[in-house]
């Protein structure tokens, strides 16, 4: 069977729950082999054994050192050698630019926001302010695809794993951006936001940089806090919060928007949520049009209380 | 690549700008070949361009220089050739030939990146994403087509001299990442206020050149670009299932168990 890549998302050596969904996609269509860059494999491995990874390549973390290029470089070098099947990278914007050098690199096509991929690699894609489904393929050399997060559900299989170092000889082009600082903006003890089986996310209603009536209620559900362009704007919420076109897109069960309107580039961040949940005062919001279970009021009222229910109930 | 005369070196910055249909009306996909029904919506310049035409724009404030547009797209994309000149930008670039329709995202930077051959430019800037195909792939595969430093996911831009340094937002916070032009940048929409072209502008705007070429003049390889040679396929397309209607009550003191009874009906509580 084909190897098919797939590029791994980790924090020093914690793997993210989307590489068990690639991995889980990738054993639909060939053998997966698990792209490793930086440290950390050693920890990360059993991990992805269980996801069914029969192979680990290992790259050295220099390739963090410069963007994007590197990885391209490293994938188009492994896929070419083993004439791998596909590559499968998680839709991040960054994972996305990475799909794309490297798609061109091979010379095929490139496939990203996909939300679904069959064993004949049609990727299904949700547009248009999901409100068509297409299903695309690639029709040039090895397909490379990138998954959104949260569209594939993981399942278990025992992989072997066998680590393989690769390395790789960066050209001076991949070398022409050259990261000379990581600046981590604070980071709570909340689920992550992209993988989070709910979220929970504010808006201008909630009127101030007191965010505590957002996560109070995202803590008592065990949720990531998200919030909209113009919490951010106003400096309530970081910016790696913000969910929408130019911010995060989520999938998660539950996406409960709290004193958001509902403009259609937040929605376009957050629409494959499976159930929606909102809280606005104005009933014209936009927002209730994709909610499955809405409120009309004031959120400093609604989720206190909705809060305190759940405390309740547990 | 074009250092001209004087210190600090004037610099030339080409925007690429995007004709997408307006997101507020209905979007459609055309049903013989599966690419965007142009007809069917009013097309507007991609949102995001006009972060990068704005950025564009204040980094000519700054080191002086000049802004050309660049667009490939159908008549219809002169729109957008126009509002980005009567934002201020000098002239454009207009690439446009049947040849191109239904060129995906990879034969798009393939084909910009062949018109940017043969222009001077210290700096392109572009936006991140657009918003009907939202791949977010062309900076990047510009700049691998290019053979140029990526800047892309921009929250801001410093040039001095030669030295380039943005900082790239991520998933925890941002990057700073260091270059040397000429380069390739992305910006997304935290980097700027976009202006409002004054009715002066509007009114030059219509005096500026702009510049047509078809894909021989460009020596874009027409066996690489357009739907017969895309890399990609669309197999079909359909309405989305359409969501349930929800359930809408009015909050009468008991709004919040009202959404817990939902919540644990769903077995989320
Ligand atoms: C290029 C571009 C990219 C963008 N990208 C994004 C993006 O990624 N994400 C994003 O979110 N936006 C994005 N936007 C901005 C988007 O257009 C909207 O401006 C933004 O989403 C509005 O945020 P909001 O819903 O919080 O604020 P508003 O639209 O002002 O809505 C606030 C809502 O809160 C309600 N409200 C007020 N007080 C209360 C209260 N006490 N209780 C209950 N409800 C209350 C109001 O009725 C209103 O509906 C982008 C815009 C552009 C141009
Ligand atoms: N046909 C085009 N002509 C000029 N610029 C384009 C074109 N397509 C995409 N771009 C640029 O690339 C950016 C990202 O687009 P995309 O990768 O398609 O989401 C856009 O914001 C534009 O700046």
């Amino acid at each position: 069977m084909a190897e098919v890549l797939v590029l791994v998302d980790h924090v020093d050596g914690e793997i993210k729950k989307v590489t068990t969904e690639l991995l889980t996609a990738a054993r639909r269509i060939g053998e997966p082999a698990a792209v490793w860059v930086g440290e950390g494999a050693e920890s990360g491995k059993a991990r992805l054994a269980e996801f069914g990874a029969e192979k680990v390549y290992v790259a050295p973390a220099e390739l963090n050192d410069y963007v994007v290029a590197p990885k391209a470089e490293l994938l188009a070098k492994l896929a070419n050698d083993a004439s791998a099947a596909a590559i499968l990278v998680s839709a991040t914007p960054e994972n996305k630019e990475v799909a794309g050098r490297t798609a061109v690199k091979l010379g095929s096509g490139v496939l990203t926001d996909v939300v679904d991929v069959d064993a004949e690699i049609v990727t299904e894609h949700s547009v248009f302010g999901g409100s068509t489904i297409t299903h695309a393929k690639v029709t040039a050399g090895i397909p490379v695809v990138a998954v959104r997060p949260n569209s594939v559900a993981p399942e278990a299989a025992q992989g072997a794993a066998v680590e393989e170092e690769v390395s790789v000889e960066l050209s001076d082009a991949a070398k022409g951006a050259k990261v000379t600082e990581r600046v981590v903006q604070e980071k709570g003890a909340r689920p992550e936001l992209a993988e989070a089986a709910i979220v929970v996310s504010g808006g201008r209603g909630v009127g101030s940089d007191d965010f505590s009536v957002v996560e109070g209620l995202a803590d008592a559900l065990g949720a990531a806090v998200g919030a909209s362009r113009a919490a951010v704007d106003s400096g309530w919420y970081p910016n790696q919060f913000q969910v929408g076109q130019t911010g995060k897109t989520v999938s998660p069960n539950l996406y409960i928007a709290l004193g958001i309107s509902g403009a259609i580039q937040h929605r376009a961040g957050m629409q494959t949520s499976k159930n929606i949940v909102a809280v606005n005062k104005d009933p014209e919001a936009p927002i209730f049009e994709l909610a499955d279970f809405g409120v009309i009021g004031d959120l400093h009222k609604v989720a206190p209380q909705l809060t305190e229910e759940i405390g309740r109930r547990k | 690549m074009g250092v001209q005369g004087g210190w600090p070196p004037a610099m030339n910055i080409v925007v690429l700008v995007k004709q997408v249909p307006d997101t507020a009306t209905e979007r459609k996909l055309s049903s013989d070949d599966k690419t965007l029904d142009r007809a069917a919506s009013d097309g507007v310049i991609n949102e995001l361009d006009e972060y990068a035409i704005e950025e564009a724009l204040l980094l000519r404030e700054k080191h002086g220089g000049e802004v050309t547009v660049l667009t490939m797209g159908p008549d219809q994309a002169t729109d957008s050739i126009r509002k980005a000149l009567s934002m201020g930008a000098d002239k454009a670039v207009h690439v446009n030939d049947e040849a191109l329709h239904g060129s995906d995202a990879l034969q798009t930077a393939y084909a910009l990146s062949r018109a940017l051959g043969r222009m001077e430019f210290d700096l392109v800037v572009l936006g991140s994403e657009s918003t009907d195909a939202r791949t977010g792939v062309v900076g990047a595969a510009l700049a691998e087509y290019l053979e140029l430093p990526q800047l892309t996911l921009a929250g801001k831009v410093d040039i001095e001299g030669r030295a380039i340094k943005v900082q790239r937002l991520t998933d925890y916070g941002y990057d700073v990442v260091e270059a040397q032009l000429p380069a390739v940048v992305s910006v997304v929409e935290k980097i700027n206020e976009p202006r409002y072209p004054s009715f002066k502008l509007i009114m030059q705007a219509k005096k500026k050149p702009v510049e047509k070429l078809t894909i021989a003049d460009a020596e874009i390889d027409a066996a690489k670009v357009g739907l017969a040679n895309a890399t990609t396929e669309t197999v079909d397309f359909a309405p989305a299932p359409p969501r349930a209607a929800g359930t809408i009550v009015k909050d009468e003191g008991d709004g919040g168990t009202k959404v817990a009874d939902f919540l644990a009906e769903k077995k989320f509580v």
